[in-house]
């Protein structure tokens, strides 16, 4: 009977601690998404006429800068198995707050302190929802996305606030001398700093991934598993929230549609960068490498001229392949480590 | 003495009772009160040729794919991806017409639908043969199709006039006062309805969503299940194409945009639970029925339109903690049972 939990991803993350430590280190997800991107990379350089340039890299950081921060607090909301699809609609009411915040006097980092309290709320319901009531994340988060959005789009309607604090505004908009790197990287590296110092190293991360490969085991072994849940819960809209405030400043615009359908493009990228769908597996060196090649990627073709439309095409194929391959390449592992295992009968 | 007693037959009363308690009467009453509350506001809502046209023609195209998403989210997946079905069989067969006036229009439904269940076939299989979460998958061709959409249409737009009038006719046409495209809902809802409620095939739909492990143990064969229930999916939604194209017959490359969060959040609200195994295609219907409708009578009401989405976000957030406490009475009430016998 052992045979038909053959494929499932317990199996796969256990047998994996039968490889030497180094094949372990460079043969996983996260290297061959990082290999990937390194590749795209080089090969736009050579070919893309202008990818190489200064003002390329930073307007490619820029653009997937609130995708980079979601990303960050994504990640370990799905490694415990969960999913948080509201996102896009924080990024969208977080910058909203911040307009109507601005425009009723308030300085940027008190409206901006708001937009977060705001954030931090929303991701408190959607916690709440998960945690206390037992409902499931998928289809919490798919009201909130409704709800989030809906609240931000009923408190502007169509208008927009473009009048934002021009000291803001340009430093969102520097880059640090003549690199070409947005300033506003100096604040994600410390946030991927921080989250990863918690993901990695801290007793809390490790519950995060044990809830994600058992939550009753997590919960025998003593991880309080509602606790961390909603902790991350709030985490995401924290981000998405901060995130909000960005797209706000940096676009000079706040309006109730910001945004629309971020959470895709964020859970794509997640994926693509190793988190397993099913939880306990992920790390995130592979959610930024996931983020950045679907950025070089889309970036590179803009250059040459052809659409964002075809970049969402590659996200959705990269996407289904990514996970594809995951399950092979699991089923294959478990094939060689069973060689004598007899053929399960299904029907 | 340990004679069990047998349940009581089901009298008439008792059936009534179930009838009024069930999910359905409830969202079909939430409906009623709907309409009732903004006809009082404003008469022609109901009592007009546009007003009562309107009321059982819009949310029909949304009912269709939500019958579809139902069968998925009983069989405990979820379809992402219809939004884009639409619009890719939307624009085909726009396209269709376009390359060949004449073409013969059952036959365009024929093609549309076909097409869907095509598209759907290739999520079922991605779903059903590589073993990972449908939402993952439907998530990546909700991209991909859509993307193939835009790269197809570009800036083009397909006007009513590239289309026959007759296939246009039958987007406002009414038999006996009722819109054509409501009654093909209706009897796509009565096929789907009594197969899934009075069939072996319909009710392992059923077992695998409320247990999948239990149902391969038992021997039924979730591949294929769930592969049906992905096609189903993709053949009413290219069948929702086709009726978008009939219905407005303005055709560019957003059609459909949003319609799973609307198919989702119908059959969630009608009662089906998004963990799988319970909920019916009736539910999902008039939970679109109520949503869409909600969304006209907003504005009725005095509540600007912008809101809209705010109030179907509180509805199925309503709607899934209503199941969870259903589901928990039930439970204690089943517990109860046991220790009582």
């Amino acid at each position: 009977m052992t045979t038909l939990t053959t494929g499932s991803p317990d199996t796969r993350t256990y047998a994996e601690f039968g490889r030497p430590l180094w094949r372990r280190a460079l043969f996983n997800r996260e290297m061959a998404i990082i290999a990937l991107l390194l590749a795209v990379v080089v090969a736009a350089s050579v070919m893309v006429p202008k990818f190489a340039t200064p003002v390329t890299l930073g307007y490619l950081l820029f653009d997937v800068t609130p995708i980079l921060l979601i990303a960050l607090a994504m990640a370990p909301v799905m490694i415990t198995g969960d999913i948080d699809l509201s996102v896009g609609s924080m990024v969208g009411l977080s910058s909203v707050t911040l307009g109507l915040g601005t425009q009723m006097g308030l300085s940027v980092p008190v409206a901006g302190l708001i937009a977060l309290l705001v954030g931090a709320l929303g991701g408190l319901v959607n916690g709440l929802l998960v945690t206390r009531i037992g409902l499931p994340a998928l289809a919490v988060t798919i009201g909130t996305l409704a709800l989030y959005r809906g609240i931000a789009v009923g408190l502007l309607g169509t208008t927009a606030i473009t009048q934002f604090d021009r000291w803001w505004t340009t430093l969102v908009k520097s880059k640090i001398g003549g690199s070409g790197i947005p300033t506003v990287m100096i604040v994600f590296v410390l946030l991927l700093a921080a989250f990863a110092i918690m993901l990695h190293f801290t007793p809390f991360g490790r519950g995060v991934f044990s809830i994600g490969l058992s939550k009753d085991a997590a919960v025998f072994s003593g991880v309080d598993a509602e606790r961390t849940r909603l902790v991350l819960f709030v985490l995401s809209g924290l981000m998405a929230a901060l995130a909000g405030i960005y797209y706000a400043l940096y676009y000079n615009s706040a309006r109730g549609d910001n945004a629309t359908g971020m959470e895709l493009q964020v859970i794509a990228a997640v994926v693509l960068g190793g988190v397993s769908v099913f939880g306990g597996r992920g790390a995130l060196h592979g959610v930024v490498a996931g983020v950045l090649l679907i950025g070089v990627l889309s970036k590179a073709l803009q250059l040459v001229n052809i659409t964002s439309d075809v970049v969402s095409i590659i996200t959705g194929v990269l996407l289904v392949l990514s996970v594809i391959a995951g399950s092979v390449l699991s089923w294959i592992q478990a094939k060689r480590l069973r060689p004598a295992a007899p053929p399960v009968k299904t029907s | 003495m340990t004679t069990v007693a047998a349940p009581p037959a089901p009298g008439v009363l008792s059936r009534l009772g179930s009838l009024a308690r069930s999910r359905e009467t409830g969202i079909f009453l939430a409906f009623a009160l709907v309409v009732a509350a903004t006809t009082v506001k404003n008469p022609q809502f109901l009592f007009s040729g546009d007003g009562w046209r309107d009321l059982l023609l819009t949310p029909a195209i949304v009912a269709v794919v939500a019958i579809g998403q139902a069968v998925v989210i009983i069989t405990r997946s979820v379809d992402l991806s219809v939004g884009s079905i639409v619009g890719l069989t939307a624009y085909l067969v726009g396209s269709l017409f376009v390359a060949v006036p004449g073409f013969p229009i059952p036959l365009v439904f024929l093609v549309g639908i076909a097409f869907g269940s095509l598209l759907g076939l290739v999520n079922g299989a991605l779903v059903a043969f590589g073993r990972v979460p449908a939402m993952v998958i439907t998530l990546g061709t909700l991209y991909a199709y859509r993307g193939i959409n835009v790269v197809w249409t570009g800036s083009n737009r397909i006007n009513a006039s590239d289309m026959p009038r007759d296939f246009l006719a039958l987007g406002t046409q009414q038999v006996l006062t009722i819109p054509v495209i409501t009654i093909l809902a209706v009897a796509i809802l009565a096929m789907v309805g009594w197969y899934m409620a009075n069939t072996r095939g319909g009710r392992e739909f059923y077992a695998i969503g409320s247990d999948p492990d239990a149902a391969e143990l038992y021997g039924l064969a979730k591949t294929k299940r769930v592969l049906i229930a992905f096609v189903a999916s993709g053949a009413a939604s290219g069948l929702g194409g086709v009726l978008f194209a009939a219905r407005y017959g303005t055709i560019n490359s957003q059609v459909g945009d949003g319609f799973e969060l609307q198919a989702i959040g119908a059959a969630v609200i009608g009662g089906v639970a998004i963990v799988g195994g319970s909920g019916t295609v009736l539910g999902a219907v008039f939970g679109a029925y109520l949503l869409l409708t909600i969304n006209r009578a907003l504005p009725v009401l005095g509540i600007p339109d912008f809101w809209q989405r705010a109030v179907v976000g509180a509805l199925i957030i309503g709607a899934i903690i209503l199941d969870r406490v259903l589901a928990n009475r039930q439970a204690k009430r089943l517990m109860e049972d046991r220790s009582a016998a």
